[in-house]
C-alpha cells in the first residue's frame, strides 16, 4: 500500500469539506474492495475520508411499506434488522450472504452500490426494488444510477447518504456463487408489486454490469410462477465470459436462479 | 501403552503456542540492523533482458542497494539445480537448463526474479522496486506441455531441444503390447491431472545474516529440511561452506512439499547480506506465492488397461507428458518418474506394466513435489481407469477390484516396488460398510425425487512412503542418501532432549516423537523436548516429506533410544549391584526384575554425569545418536468412497459423504493421524472440485489470488468418516507406514468417479467446476 492519510468524518458536510481539501481523495465506506485494491498498489488515493461514522447516514427506518436505509449501514445491520424483515425479508437474506462475517460487519450498502462491482449483490436489489439512491445533492433512480462496470451516475465528490424504496408484495434473491471469490457468478433479484409490476434484476452475469431482463419480467408479469420462466430464452451474448464461467453457462444460471427466486417467494 | 505412550490420543504439545499466537515463524525473526528486501520480478513469461537501470531506484528514500543477476554471477553464485538424475531411454542424461537465482540474460516465467532491492522498510523497498527499469525484449511463449514438445515452438533452454527434458521409460513394453493384443477387453482413457498451487498458510520467507567477523552466514528460512538447504547452498550454489552456514527453520506454517526446495530468495538474501553489510529479510506476499512457489501435478496421460475374459488385468500401458515449468526444481525429475511410475501397479496383481514419461519445459512456474508427489498422479490414473473399466465390463467397481487385488506378500510388482505387507480387501470391506454401499440405490432414488443426481465412487490407493533406502535411491539417480538421524540427550536430572532431522511444520512431531520416548523410558511427556530445524543443534537430517518422519525419523530415534536404554541399564545395574540383563525400565524407574531393587530414572541420569560410581571403563554422560537407513519403502494403502449429489440445473456438486479406510500400520497418535487424513482429503477434494492454476496464452497467471484460485472451505466438505486397519510394516522397528499424504492421494479419483457416476458421463476433468459438470450432464442427456 502506498502512503495515504485517513480522515474520519462526523457529518456529511465535513466529509465534503475533507474531500475538497484532498489532492486525490476517496470516500471510504467499509473499504472491502478499496483497501485490498490499495494493498495491491492498484489504487493510490492521497486521502481516505471515512463515512462509516456519520450518524445521519446510519440506520434503517421502516414506515408502513416505505423503507429508508442509511448508506453507512453495514450488511450485518441490514441482515439482522427485524423491522426490515417484516416488509422485505429478501433484502435481509441478500445482505446475510455477502462475503463472510468480517466483511458483513465492515461493508456498507452505500459503499457497495457506489462501487458497483458487476458481481456485487446490492445493485440487483436496488434495481429490482426500484430504489431511489439519495445523495447529498439529489435523488437518483436506481435505473439511472448503475451505468456500467464499476460506473455510476455519481459525480465527483458526491456522497450517497441513503437508499429508499417501497417494499414490494413479493421478492427474493438467489445467487450462484463463484467457488473461489464467493461473489455472484449469477445473482437474480425478483420483485412483484401489488399492481402487477414485476422486476427481474441480474448481477454477476452481465458484461456491462447489473441489468434488468425484460423477457423474464414479461413472462413473470403474465404468470408469477417458476414454470413461466421455462419458456423464456435467456440470451448469452451479453453475458460475461471468464475463467470461471462461459456466457452460455451464465445464461443458464440466470434462468435457473430466476426460477428458484420465484419459487422462494 | 501408557497415557502418553504409543497409541494414545495425546493433545499436541505444540498447539499451546500455535493456538495462542505464540508461534515463532521466520517473519517474526528480527535482528539488530535488519533491512527488508523486495524482488523485482519479470512481468513477462519469456524475454531477454537488454538492460537494467537501477539509478533512480538507488536514489530513493531508504534504499540501501539494488543488486542484479550480473553481480550475482560475478560473485560466483551458482545455478539452482535438480538433485535427482534421470536418464532418457536412449541413455542421455536429463537436459537441465541454467536457473539463475537472479536472471541475468533471460526470464522464462512471470515472476522470475531479476533484481533485489534492500531498503529500510518494506514499503520503501516496494517503491524502489517499481522504479527499477528493466528493458525486456519479448520472446514467444509456450505454456501448454503437449504443444511445447511439438516442432516449431518457442525454445526455453538451449540444452533442451523441443523443450524435452527427458524421455524415460519403465517396464516391459513388448510384454505389454503382447498382452494388449491378446486382451479380451481394453479400457482406454485420456487423463489430465490439474496444476495446483500449494498454498501453505505461511508464505515463504527468509532472513539472511552475514557476520563479517567470523565470515559466517545464518539463514532463517521456511524450510521442511534445513540440512538439505545447507547442503545444496554450500555444495552447488557456492553461498558458503557448510561449516560457515547455519540454517534455521523455526516454526513453519505448512509446506505440502513446496518448502522442500531451495528457492532463489534464500540464496540471494544471504548474498545480499554480505554485499550490503546488513541482515536482509524477505517475506513473500500471497500473489508472489501463487507466482513463484513450486506448483504441483500437471500431467497429460493416455492409458490402456488390458483384461482377460475373467476380468483380470493383464497389462497396463501409460504414456505421460509432465510439465515441469520453466526450470527444473530440486526434486522435479523424480516426481513424475520414480514416485509415479513405480506405483502404477496400485493394489493389483498386474503381470506387465509399461510407462513412458516425457518431461517438458514451458513458460510457467517450476513444478515439483506437492503432497503425495507422483503417487496422486498414479492413483488418479489407475483408479479412474478401474472405475471406467468396471462400467465398460458391466461389473461392480468393488468386484473388479477384488478380482485383481494382490493377496500374498511380499509381492514384487513389474515396476520396481516390492510390497511387504497389506490387506486391501479389509480396507475395501470397511469402507463399503461405513459408506452403507448397499443402501446407495435407495439414497439415489430419494435424491432423484428432489431433482438431484446422486453418485458413488471408490478409489483403492497405495503409496510408497518412508523415503527411502539410500542405496536403492542412489541407484535410481538420487543425489543424496535418504536416511534420517536422531540424537537423544538425557540431562543430568533425567529430562530429555531429542534432536531430530525430521522437521515439523504441522505434523505434530513435538508430540509423537515425545510419545515414543515416553513409551520407551516411562518418563513424563512434559520432561521431553523435541528439537528440530536448526543445523547448529541437530547433527544431521534429511527433512520431512514423503510421509517419512514416522517410518524413518522415528526409527532413527528408536535406534538411539536402544543405545540410551542399554547404557542406562548398565549404569543402573552397577548401582543396584545386579546383572544388566535383569534390569527393566518401567514407569520411569529402572528395576531388577523379580526383586524390590530399583533406581529412579533421574538418579540413574545423575549418576551418569557425577560419574562417581560408574562401571569400570564406562564413559560418563548419557547422550546417544543414531542414523537409520530404511530397508524398504513402506506401503500405506486404503479404500476411499465418496458420495455426491449433483444439481443438474447448475452443475454444482455437493460431497454428501466421504469415507476413508486406511491401513497405516501401527499408529503413534490416532488423533494426529485423523487430522492428517482430514487435511489430506480436504486437499484432494480441493484438487478434484475446486483448485486449478491457469495461465493464459501469453503466460500471465490468471489465478494469482484467492479471488480466482478456489481453495476448499469448511462448507465445501462433509464430516469425514475415517477408520484404520493395521498390517504392521515389517521393515522398520516401529511397524509404522506413514499417513501424511494418503488423504490427498486417495480422494480425487473417488470424487470424480462419484460425479461421473451421478451424471452418467465419464468425460470429466479436474477440477470438476460447476460449469464442467453442468456441460457434461447436459451432454449425457
Amino acid at each position: 500500500m502506498y502512503q495515504t492519510n485517513y480522515h474520519r468524518a462526523s457529518s456529511v458536510q465535513e466529509a465534503v469539506q475533507m474531500m475538497g481539501a484532498a489532492t486525490e481523495g476517496k470516500y471510504l465506506s467499509g473499504g472491502m474492495t478499496l483497501i485490498p485494491t490499495m494493498r495491491q498498489r492498484l489504487a493510490a488515493p492521497s486521502d481516505l475520508i471515512d463515512l462509516r461514522h456519520i450518524a445521519e447516514m446510519k440506520g434503517i427506518a421502516v414506515n408502513g411499506r416505505s423503507v429508508r436505509i442509511g448508506a453507512a449501514t453495514t450488511h450485518e445491520e441490514v441482515a439482522t434488522s427485524a423491522e426490515l424483515r417484516t416488509v422485505c425479508p429478501a433484502l435481509c437474506g441478500l445482505a446475510g450472504h455477502i462475503g463472510d462475517p468480517a466483511v458483513r460487519h465492515m461493508g456498507t450498502i452505500g459503499g457497495s452500490i457506489a462501487n458497483n462491482d458487476p458481481a456485487a449483490d446490492y445493485p440487483a436489489a436496488m434495481l429490482a426494488l426500484d430504489a431511489v439512491i439519495v445523495t447529498d445533492r439529489r435523488e437518483i433512480k436506481a435505473g439511472d444510477f448503475f451505468t456500467g462496470l464499476f460506473e455510476t451516475a455519481l459525480e465527483d465528490g458526491e456522497i450517497i447518504t441513503a437508499v429508499r424504496f417501497d417494499a414490494p408484495a413479493k421478492a427474493a434473491y438467489q445467487k450462484f456463487a463463484n467457488p473461489a471469490s464467493r461473489y455472484a457468478m449469477a445473482g437474480v433479484f425478483v420483485a412483484k408489486r401489488d399492481n402487477g409490476d414485476v422486476r427481474v434484476a441480474v448481477t454477476g452475469a452481465g458484461s456491462s454490469g447489473v441489468f434488468r431482463h425484460p423477457d423474464l419480467e414479461a413472462a413473470l408479469s403474465a404468470n408469477w410462477s417458476p414454470d413461466a420462466v421455462a419458456n423464456v430464452t435467456v440470451d448469452g451474448s451479453d453475458m460475461l465470459s471468464d475463467l470461471h464461467a462461459s456466457a452460455a453457462y451464465r445464461a443458464n444460471l440466470v434462468k435457473v436462479m430466476t426460477k428458484r427466486a420465484v419459487s422462494a417467494t | 501403552m501408557g497415557i502418553d505412550g504409543i497409541g494414545a490420543r495425546v493433545p499436541r504439545k505444540e498447539d499451546r503456542r500455535f493456538l495462542t499466537g505464540k508461534g515463532r515463524y521466520t517473519d517474526d525473526m528480527s535482528v539488530p540492523g535488519m533491512k527488508y528486501a523486495v524482488f523485482v520480478r519479470s512481468p513477462h513469461a519469456h524475454a531477454t533482458i537488454a538492460g537494467i537501470d537501477a539509478t533512480a531506484a538507488k536514489a530513493m528514500p531508504g534504499v540501501i542497494d539494488v543488486l542484479d543477476g550480473k553481480q550475482l554471477l560475478a560473485d560466483g553464485i551458482g545455478n539452482l539445480i535438480c538433485g535427482w538424475m534421470i536418464h532418457s531411454k536412449d541413455g542421455t542424461p536429463m537436459k537441465m537448463g541454467a536457473w539463475r537465482p537472479l536472471a541475468d540474460r533471460t526470464v522464462r516465467y512471470v515472476g522470475d526474479a531479476v533484481a533485489i532491492v534492500v531498503a529500510d522498510s518494506v514499503a520503501e523497498a516496494r517503491d524502489a522496486a517499481e522504479a527499477v527499469v528493466v528493458d525486456y525484449d519479448l520472446l514467444p511463449v509456450v505454456t501448454d506441455p503437449v504443444q511445447a514438445i511439438a516442432d516449431g515452438q518457442p525454445q526455453l533452454h538451449p540444452e533442451a531441444s523441443n523443450n524435452l527434458i527427458f524421455d524415460w521409460e519403465l517396464g516391459d513394453a513388448a510384454a505389454v503390447d503382447q498382452a494388449l493384443a491378446a486382451a479380451a477387453h481394453v479400457t482406454e482413457l485420456k487423463i489430465f491431472n490439474n496444476r495446483l498451487s500449494p498454498n501453505p498458510m505461511e508464505p515463504r520467507a527468509t532472513l539472511g545474516i552475514y557476520d563479517a567477523g567470523d565470515d559466517h552466514y545464518t539463514c532463517y528460512t521456511t524450510s521442511q529440511n534445513p540440512h538439505v538447504a545447507r547442503l545444496v547452498m554450500s555444495a552447488f550454489y557456492n553461498v558458503a561452506p557448510e561449516n560457515k552456514l547455519r540454517v534455521i527453520a523455526p516454526d513453519v506454517g505448512g509446506g505440502f512439499g513446496s518448502k522442500i526446495f531451495i528457492y532463489p530468495e534464500e540464496i540471494v538474501c544471504l548474498w545480499a547480506s554480505k554485499r550490503t553489510g546488513v541482515p536482509v529479510k524477505w517475506t513473500c506476499d500471497r500473489t508472489e506465492a501463487f507466482l513463484t512457489d513450486a506448483h504441483g501435478r500437471d500431467h497429460v496421460s493416455t492409458v490402456k488397461m488390458a483384461f482377460d475374459a475373467g476380468n483380470r488385468i493383464t497389462a497396463l500401458k501409460v504414456d505421460t507428458i509432465a510439465n515441469l515449468g520453466a526450470y527444473m526444481s530440486l526434486f522435479s525429475s523424480c516426481v513424475p518418474t520414480y514416485l509415479y511410475a513405480t506405483l502404477l501397479s496400485g493394489q493389483y496383481d498386474i503381470p506387465a506394466i509399461h510407462a513412458n514419461v516425457r518431461t517438458v519445459y514451458t513458460n510457467t512456474a517450476p513444478v515439483d513435489a506437492y503432497r503425495g508427489a507422483g503417487r496422486p498422479e498414479a492413483t488418479y490414473l489407475l483408479e479412474r481407469t478401474m472405475e471406467t473399466a468396471a462400467r465398460e465390463l458391466g461389473i461392480s467397481p468393488a468386484e473388479l477390484r477384488r478380482t485383481n487385488f494382490i493377496r500374498s506378500f511380499p509381492h514384487q510388482t513389474p515396476v520396481i516396488m516390492n510390497y511387504d505387507a497389506g490387506d486391501y480387501e479389509t480396507s475395501l470391506n470397511a469402507a463399503m460398510a461405513a459408506a452403507d454401499w448397499n443402501g446407495f440405490a435407495a439414497r439415489k432414488a430419494e435424491a432423484e425425487g428432489r431433482g438431484m443426481k446422486r453418485g458413488i465412487g471408490m478409489s483403492c490407493y497405495i503409496e510408497a512412503c518412508g523415503l527411502a533406502p539410500s542405496a536403492a535411491a542412489g541407484s535410481l539417480g538420487a543425489g543424496v542418501g535418504l536416511w534420517e538421524s536422531a540424537e537423544v540427550k538425557v540431562n543430568m536430572v533425567g529430562t530429555i532432549e531429542v534432536m531430530t532431522g525430521s522437521h515439523s511444520h504441522g505434523q505434530g512431531h513435538e508430540t509423537t516423537f515425545a510419545q515414543l520416548v515416553a513409551d520407551r523410558l516411562g518418563v513424563p511427556i512434559d520432561s521431553i523436548n523435541i528439537v528440530h530445524g536448526d543445523t547448529d543443534k541437530v547433527q544431521m537430517g534429511m527433512g520431512t516429506y514423503g510421509s517419512r518422519s514416522g517410518a524413518v525419523g522415528m526409527s532413527a530415534l528408536a535406534k538411539a533410544l536402544d543405545k540410551v536404554e542399554a547404557k542406562a541399564k548398565k549404569i543402573a545395574a552397577h548401582l543396584m549391584e545386579a546383572d544388566e540383563s535383569d534390569v527393566v525400565i518401567e514407569d520411569g524407574v529402572l528395576k531388577v526384575a523379580g526383586t524390590d531393587k530399583s533406581v529412579p530414572w533421574f538418579q540413574m541420569a545423575l549418576a551418569a554425569y557425577t560419574a562417581h560410581n560408574l562401571p569400570q571403563g564406562l564413559e560418563p554422560g548419557l547422550k546417544e545418536s543414531a542414523f537409520y537407513d530404511p530397508a524398504n519403502f513402506t506401503f500405506p494403502a486404503g479404500c476411499y468412497i465418496c458420495e455426491v449429489e449433483v444439481d443438474p440445473e447448475t452443475g454444482r456438486t455437493k460431497v454428501v459423504q466421504f469415507v476413508a479406510a486406511d491401513d497405516f500400520g501401527n499408529i503413534i497418535n490416532p488423533m494426529i493421524v485423523e487430522g492428517q487424513v482430514h487435511g489430506g482429503i480436504a486437499q484432494g477434494i480441493g484438487q478434484a472440485l475446486l483448485e486449478g492454476v491457469h495461465y493464459d496464452d501469453s503466460g500471465q497467471l490468471l489465478t494469482a489470488s484467492y479471488m480466482d484460485y478456489a481453495m476448499p472451505r469448511a462448507d465445501d466438505l462433509p464430516s469425514f468418516k475415517v477408520s484404520t486397519s493395521n498390517t504392521p510394516c515389517p521393515s522398520n522397528p516401529l511397524g509404522v507406514k506413514g499417513c501424511g499424504e494418503a488423504g490427498a492421494i486417495g480422494s480425487p479419483p473417488a470424487l470424480i468417479n462419484a460425479i461421473t457416476d451421478a451424471i452418467g458421463n465419464n468425460a470429466l476433468t479436474m477440477p470438476a467446476t460447476p460449469e464442467k459438470v453442468w456441460a457434461a450432464a447436459q451432454a449425457a442427456n
